[in-house]
C-alpha cells in the first residue's frame, strides 16, 4: 500500500524526468570536449597509418630495391611496381604506383618492407580534385618522403 | 463502408533508423505490422569469397570490416580459427592483451548501440554522451594499432605489437594555452595502461549517467517494456546468441561455456534478463558494460605486473624480429616467405568462435593444405537476429519496429558480409 502511494507520487512529480534533466542541465554548463578542427587537432599515435611515402637514405639514395614484397602482401592489390637494372648494377623501381582508392591502410606494406622504404605517414588530410590523382606515383611518394622524413624518424623512435 | 486492404510500405534502405542499409517491406494494417520482410545484400562485399584468393594473414583486415563496430572481436574469431587449425599456442601476454581489447571492443559496441538505440527512440543526449566515451576507447585502438577502427592488430600467434609505453598528447594550438592543454592531457601522461586505468575509473559514473537518463524514464519504458518479447525456448530455436539470448533469460555465454584465451582465469558475471523484451535486453547490455570494466581492470593489473613476448617465436607463422631480419640471412628468408607465400595450414576443418558484443561470431575454416582457405564461412550473430524480425515485430506498431531493430543491434557489415 505504502509502496503504491510512493510510486504514484514519484510518477506524479515526474521525478525520473527531472533526474534526467539534471544530467543534461549539468552538461549544458560543462566545458565542451570537442576540438576546433583545423585550429586544434586530436592526438595522433606514432603508429598512425596514413598516406604512404617512400623514404631515402641519408645520402639521398632511394631505399626501395624493388623486391615487390609490398606488392605481394597488399590485400587490396593497390600497389603496382616495375623494376629494372640501373646503370650501376643495382635494382630499382621504374614505377611505384599506389591506388589510394583501393588501399585499405592496413600497414602490411610497411611491415613487410625489408629496407624501411615504404612507410605510412601520419598524414590523413589529403584530397584529390581529379579522380586520376588517386594513383600516386613514385615521384610523388618520394616527395612526401622527403617532406616528412624528420617526423618519420621521430615516429619510428617513439613507436613503443 | 469501404474496405481497406493491407498497406505495403517500404522502410529504408536510406531511413536513418534502418541502421545502415536495411530494407524492410512492411505489410501494414493501419499502424499495425502484419508482416515484415527484411531485404539484405546491399552491403555485400564477398568477404568469404575474397578470403579464398588470399594468403591467410591478408584476410585479417577484411575481418575488421565485417562488423565495423566490434572490429577486434571479428579478428579474434578469425585468428583463433587459424591457431586452432595450426595447433599453436600463443604467449600468455598476448592472450591478456586480446581479452583486454575484446572487452574494450564490447564497451565500444554497446556504447554505439546504446546511443543509436536511444536516438531511434527519441533520446538525443545519450548518443552524444556515448560518443564522448567512445572517443577514449578509439584512442586506445589508435595507440596500439595505428588506426581508430580497422585495426588489423591480432595476428595468428599473438598480436602484432606490444602496448605502447606512451600515449599521444594534445599539442599547443592557437586556441588553447599551455594550461588548457595540460588539462586535456591529464590522462595521457603515462602509458596506455594508465590511460585505460583512468578511463575505467571514470566510466562507471558515465554508465550511471546513461542509466539515470533512461532506466526509469517513462518514455523509455513505454517504448521498450513488452516490445519484441521472445520466449527463452523460442530464442534458442531461432539461433539467438549474445545479449539477445541472455535478455530472454537463457544463461549462455561463450566466455563461460567455452572459455577461450584467459576468460576462465578472470572473474566476471553473466547478466541475464527475465522477460525477453527490449527493456531487458537494454538492462543486460548495460550490465555487460559494467562487467567488461571488471574484466579490463583484471587484465590491466595482470599486464602491468607481467611482461613477455606478444607473438610466438616461430618464424613459420610470425614474421621474425626486424633487427634480426636485417642482419641474419635465415631471418630474412623467413621474412620474405611469411609475407609472400604466408603459411600453409594442414588439411583440416575447424570452427572457432568468440563471444562478440552481438553474440557468437564464428569462423568455419576448411583448408586443403594450401596457403589460403579452401572455404571460409562466417557465422555472423546479426543474421539470425534479423531473420527473426518478422516474428518479433508482428502485431506491434510501426514505431516499435524501430525499437526492435535497435534492440537487435544490427550492423550490416556482418550480415551482408
Amino acid at each position: 500500500m505504502l509502496n503504491n502511494i510512493k510510486s504514484i507520487l514519484k510518477s506524479f512529480f515526474l521525478l525520473e524526468i527531472f533526474k534526467g534533466l539534471s544530467i543534461t542541465g549539468k552538461n549544458l554548463f560543462k566545458k565542451p570536449i570537442t576540438v576546433q578542427y583545423p585550429e586544434e587537432k586530436t592526438p595522433q599515435s606514432h603508429r598512425f597509418r596514413g598516406l604512404h611515402a617512400l623514404r631515402k637514405y641519408p645520402n639521398g639514395e632511394e631505399r626501395c630495391i624493388g623486391c615487390k614484397l609490398c606488392e605481394a602482401v597488399c590485400p587490396a592489390l593497390a600497389i603496382t611496381i616495375d623494376t629494372e637494372m640501373r646503370k650501376d648494377g643495382t635494382r630499382r623501381t621504374t614505377k611505384y604506383d599506389i591506388d589510394l582508392f583501393k588501399c585499405v591502410y592496413c600497414g602490411f606494406c610497411e611491415e613487410s618492407c625489408p629496407v624501411d622504404a615504404i612507410v605510412e605517414t601520419k598524414i590523413f588530410e589529403f584530397h584529390f580534385e581529379d579522380k586520376n590523382e588517386k594513383i600516386i606515383t613514385k615521384k610523388e611518394l618520394l616527395k612526401i618522403g622527403d617532406l616528412y622524413e624528420k617526423e618519420e624518424i621521430k615516429d619510428r623512435a617513439n613507436i613503443n | 463502408m469501404k474496405e481497406y486492404q493491407n498497406f505495403t510500405m517500404n522502410f529504408g534502405p536510406q531511413h536513418p533508423a534502418a541502421h545502415g542499409v536495411l530494407r524492410l517491406i512492411l505489410q501494414m494494417e493501419g499502424e499495425v505490422i502484419k508482416n515484415a520482410d527484411p531485404h539484405i545484400g546491399l552491403l555485400h562485399r564477398a568477404t568469404e569469397k575474397l578470403a579464398e584468393s588470399k594468403p591467410y594473414n591478408q584476410t585479417i583486415g577484411y575481418m575488421d570490416r565485417l562488423d565495423y563496430v566490434s572490429m577486434m572481436c571479428n579478428e579474434h574469431a578469425y585468428v583463433l580459427a587459424i591457431e586452432k587449425a595450426l595447433e599453436i599456442d600463443i604467449p600468455l601476454r598476448a592472450k591478456y592483451i586480446r581479452v583486454l581489447f575484446d572487452e574494450i571492443t564490447r564497451i565500444l559496441n554497446h556504447l554505439l548501440w546504446l546511443g543509436a538505440h536511444a536516438l531511434d527512440i527519441g533520446a538525443m543526449s545519450v548518443f552524444l554522451y556515448a560518443f564522448r566515451e567512445r572517443e577514449d576507447l578509439m584512442d586506445c585502438y589508435e595507440a596500439v594499432s595505428g588506426t581508430r577502427m580497422h585495426a588489423t592488430y591480432y595476428r595468428p600467434g599473438g598480436v602484432i605489437r606490444d602496448l605502447p609505453s606512451q600515449m599521444p598528447k594534445y599539442e599547443k594550438s592557437s586556441l588553447k594555452d599551455n594550461n588548457e592543454i595540460k588539462n586535456s592531457n591529464y590522462n595521457r601522461e603515462g602509458s596506455l595502461l594508465d590511460f585505460i586505468d583512468s578511463f575505467i575509473e571514470r566510466f562507471p559514473e558515465c554508465v550511471d549517467e546513461y542509466e539515470n537518463l533512461l532506466t526509469d524514464n517513462r518514455i523509455w519504458k513505454q517504448r521498450t517494456v513488452g516490445i519484441g518479447v521472445v520466449e527463452p525456448d523460442r530464442a534458442v530455436e531461432l539461433g539467438f546468441t549474445g545479449p539477445m539470448l541472455r535478455g530472454s533469460g537463457v544463461n549462455w555465454d561463450l566466455r563461460k561455456m567455452n572459455p577461450y584465451e584467459v576468460y576462465d582465469d578472470l572473474k566476471f558475471d553473466i547478466p541475464i534478463g527475465t522477460k525477453g523484451d527490449c527493456y531487458d535486453r537494454y538492462l543486460v547490455r548495460i550490465e555487460e558494460m559494467r562487467q567488461s570494466i571488471k574484466l579490463i581492470k583484471q587484465c590491466v593489473n595482470w599486464l602491468r605486473e607481467n611482461s613477455g613476448p606478444v607473438m610466438i617465436d616461430d618464424a613459420k607463422y610470425a614474421p621474425p624480429d626486424r633487427e634480426k631480419m636485417k642482419s641474419e640471412m635465415e631471418s630474412l628468408i623467413h621474412h620474405f616467405k611469411i609475407f609472400s607465400e604466408g603459411y600453409c595450414i594442414p588439411k583440416s576443418e575447424v570452427y572457432a568462435s568468440v563471444e562478440a558484443p552481438k553474440g557468437e561470431f564464428g569462423v568455419f575454416l576448411i583448408s586443403d593444405g594450401a596457403n589460403k582457405p579452401y572455404r571460409l564461412k562466417i557465422r555472423a550473430p546479426g543474421f539470425p537476429h534479423l531473420a527473426s524480425l518478422n516474428e518479433m515485430s508482428k502485431g506491434h506498431m510501426l514505431s516499435d519496429v524501430v525499437a526492435i531493430i535497435g534492440t537487435q543491434d544490427i550492423v550490416f557489415g556482418e550480415i551482408d558480409r
